[in-house]
């Protein structure tokens, strides 16, 4: 609980923060309000963990009373209508483009604006016939696409296109590359048998003008999550009418760090206690969601049937798995083999540790996560801008990522333990500007490998992905500039960027996360 | 069979459609001043020379007076290739087929095909082509496209003993005018010229490249000249138009000339007055 004169210092803090617009300065201190609340009751060994950071509970507040990733079924709202706003269901596409904008702003989170705007070549889908012109669709999801990111001005809003090529997924390309903005975030669902190459190119080529959309593996999250699933936020891939009651992180290079003995100890005692201790806080942040709170009873998005409780689960994040790696290795006196991406007996090692947590993870009951068969969603999380010298998710470290072949093999492995998406990225140069037909071939070979999800950045682009949202280099310079943002991410963008030098890395990229709202 | 292999790169977005392995052949039949990787150009001789300089004692000599490499404790920093006197690398190696295609499976998922190059492809046509063939005969890589990078100095022959195997070429004009390319070579450009011709003929020309030295070879008229007999052969041609670097390339005297941006637009945009060209510069 935060003491009442540091609850001062905090909200003169945000009050006053120059770098911070109005609402900015709101949401914080809507969050910062909860703080003087008593924490979910937890055992003192969990409470030590939090404190010291070896587990992160990315700062939700101490009464969580949303869930903090929220996938209202959007195709069901547009059939039905919503009776809580009143809304018939549409029967145009400008009905349908102002259905959403309205449904957008009243649909929770954490960071108080929608992660998932919704899969919406399929959404738009019955207002989009032969009618229609090209030039007149485009000119339409322009103004949307203008709409969004002035409305909901945070890089975390993620929408959806695929697996099927369709003329709303072509116009969706196409606004983005001519409007060039950060907002929305967008993933391309890819089948390797129903995506035709020439829409994954097009896709590519958007890469090149705005480092979106973000890739994922279709079938494998479908064998996951069923066909109703998206991937929103940072690259978290959920069920549609479902989402995540909460995120709560483990810092494995911290874990790594309290632990003395061999590498079969750490696999056998140490890594179990600390899975069970970070189980232990998702368990006390979702009971009080949904039995102190009453989120689910009590938000209309669940009473319109838009969202299930039974189609939710928590995510179990990890990180530092490159630290963690290599400290094994140095305390088990194997220095040369200290570097992980780069050694294949610490490559293997690392295989051993995620296959261990994920076994634990699934070991672990965890109640109201029908979502996930009673389980936490396993995630490789990939940073907040408070991490120093801890590398996100399961990524090998910032500049020392090898050849993007390695690269995709040392980490390809891993993929299919993340159920939530693990996101790596990487950093191609400009030479493939000339041939996009590259990345396409790279794109098919990265899935059959075993990738869940990924994406790509330029070298040159002027958009530049911070942990795994996405932000102008101009916005950034501006921040250093004139100390102020319209975007809500863009200031976790400029912390981030001086912790990691995330812009200066060699050859490739990793993206994802969330938010520091203090 | 065995070729000679100067080294192998798994993803290459630069040399041909897709991203391809490219395998790099030692020996070349030019000597050309503005060669870009000249360690490719001669076969080694096993003087020794360069011996000394390896600061990780990768590079021994063996009873039989063969330099060998041990690759395992050289660090890349290729002391080795700078202190040869003869244009070549103690780290090409005679390379089997069959090892080739083991390093180009695991790869062949992100593939569009692969592409010799080098050196010069063509000096090895036997290796190629059963490089080549042993790719499409294989289930597993029969989808790749087999491309060559070449200096165009071959005979018909040897695009005929290609033929089935090949799927496209990409082809170096160095110029248009016979002595300027001596100058610029040390070999004439008949064959180039004709090579070019045939492999259009044949279905297998995917693209010509010019690479251009300012005040050698970038004059106007003679571009023109160059364009209208492009023109030609393929008005839809794809031309790629390489500015020169200086970056991996011996010293000159007098020193040779970057094209600065402006004249490299310049002769794309003179090529698309000619002839519908695709023209791609880089
Ligand atoms: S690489 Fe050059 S210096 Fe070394 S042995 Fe061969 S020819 Fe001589
Ligand atoms: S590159 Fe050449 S000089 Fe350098 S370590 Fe390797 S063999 Fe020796």
């Amino acid at each position: 609980m935060v003491e009442m004169n540091e609850f001062q210092e905090r909200a003169r803090t945000l009050v006053q923060g120059e770098s911070l617009g109005y609402d900015q300065r709101l949401r914080r201190l809507a969050v910062l309000a909860t703080d003087v609340l008593p924490y979910p009751a937890i055992s003192a060994a969990c409470r030590e963990a939090l404190e010291k950071r070896v587990i992160c509970d990315m700062f939700e507040g101490h009464a969580p009373y949303t869930a903090r990733y929220i996938l209202p079924d959007y195709e069901k709202a547009i059939r039905q209508g919503l009776s809580y706003l009143e809304l018939p269901p549409p029967t145009d596409l400008d009905d349908a483009i102002s259905f959403l904008q309205i449904m957008y702003g009243h649909v929770p989170s954490v960071t108080t604006y929608p992660v998932y705007l919704g899969d919406l070549d399929k959404v738009l889908a019955p207002f989009v016939d032969s009618e229609l012109a090209d030039e007149e669709l485009d000119r339409k999801l322009r103004r949307f696409w203008i709409g969004i990111d002035r409305l909901i001005p945070d890089a975390f809003a993620h929408l959806d296109i695929g697996p099927h090529d369709s003329r709303i997924a072509r116009s969706i390309l196409r606004v983005e590359r001519s409007l060039r903005q950060s907002v929305p975030n967008i993933t391309l669902k890819v089948d390797p048998a129903l995506t035709p190459d020439d829409l994954i190119e097009d896709a590519v080529r958007t890469v090149f003008e705005t480092g979106k959309p973000h890739f994922v593996n279709h079938p494998m999250m479908v064998a996951d999550h069923g066909e109703r699933y998206a991937a929103v936020s940072c690259y978290n891939s959920l069920k549609i009418g479902g989402g995540a009651h909460t995120l709560a992180r483990l810092n494995l290079k911290e874990v790594a760090l309290r632990h003395s003995g061999s590498s079969d100890e750490f696999l056998d005692q140490t890594l179990p206690n600390y899975v069970e201790l970070t189980a232990e806080l998702i368990e006390a942040r979702i009971r009080s969601l949904v039995e102190q709170q009453h989120f689910f009873d009590t938000h209309w998005l669940a009473a319109e049937g838009l969202i299930d409780i039974e189609r939710f689960s928590a995510m179990f994040g990890i990180f530092g798995l490159a630290e963690c790696v290599n400290l094994l290795m140095s305390y088990d006196g194997r220095e040369e083999a200290a570097r992980y991406g780069h050694n294949a007996e610490a490559d293997a090692f690392s295989r051993r540790i995620v296959e261990r947590v994920a076994e634990l993870v699934a070991a672990r009951p965890m109640p109201y996560c029908n979502g996930g068969a009673g389980h936490c969603y396993l995630h490789s999380q990939s940073g907040i801008d408070l991490d120093h010298n801890v590398t996100a998710g399961t990524r090998i470290p910032v500049g020392d990522e090898p050849a993007m072949f390695e690269h995709i093999t040392t980490c390809a492995p891993h993929h299919r333990y993340f159920a939530s998406g693990i996101s790596d990225i990487f950093h191609v140069d400009e030479t493939a500007v000339r041939n996009p037909r590259a990345l396409v071939d790279i794109i098919r070979g990265a899935f059959i490998s075993g990738m869940r999800d990924f994406t790509f950045n330029l070298d040159s682009n002027e958009f530049v992905r911070i942990t795994g949202y996405l932000v102008r280099k101009s916005d950034l310079v501006s921040i250093a500039d004139r100390g102020s943002a319209r975007h809500g991410s863009d200031f976790l963008a400029a912390a981030a960027e001086n912790e990691f030098h995330l812009t200066q890395r060699a050859v490739k990229r990793v993206g994802c996360h969330e938010r520091d709202p203090r | 069979m065995k070729g000679l292999v100067t080294n192998t790169i798994k993803f290459s977005t630069v040399d041909g459609p897709g991203n391809r392995f490219v395998v790099f052949l030692q020996g070349c039949n030019f000597n050309c001043v503005a060669c870009h990787n000249p360690y490719t150009i001669a076969v080694c001789t096993d003087c020794g020379e360069c011996i000394p300089s390896c600061p990780t004692g990768a590079l021994t000599i063996n009873p039989s007076g063969a330099v060998l490499w041990n690759e395992s404790v050289c660090n890349g920093g290729d002391t080795c290739v700078s202190v040869c006197p003869y244009d070549s690398t103690p780290k090409a190696r005679y390379t089997e087929v069959a090892d080739l295609l083991a390093d180009i499976r695991p790869v062949a998922p992100f593939l569009s095909g692969i592409t010799v190059s080098g050196g010069e492809a063509t000096q090895q046509t036997e290796f190629v082509q059963s490089l080549f063939a042993a790719v499409k005969a294989d289930p597993l890589l029969s989808r790749l496209t087999c491309f060559v990078d070449s200096n165009g100095a071959a005979g018909p022959e040897t695009w005929q003993a290609l033929v089935n195997t090949l799927d496209g070429a990409m082809v170096d004009l160095k110029c248009l005018d016979p002595e300027i390319h001596r100058s610029m070579t040390g070999q004439p450009n008949d064959m180039v010229l004709a090579g070019i011709r045939q492999l259009h003929q044949l279905g297998l020309l995917y693209e010509v490249r010019l690479l251009l030295l300012a005040g050698i070879n970038d004059d106007p008229t003679l571009m023109r000249r160059t364009a209208d007999w492009l023109a030609d052969i393929n008005p839809a041609m794809r031309v790629k138009l390489i500015g020169f670097r200086n970056h991996g390339s011996r010293p000159h005297d007098p020193p040779l000339v970057e094209p600065s941006n402006e004249s490299l637009l310049s002769t794309a945009d003179l090529l698309r007055e000619s002839a519908p060209f695709d023209v791609c510069v880089i």
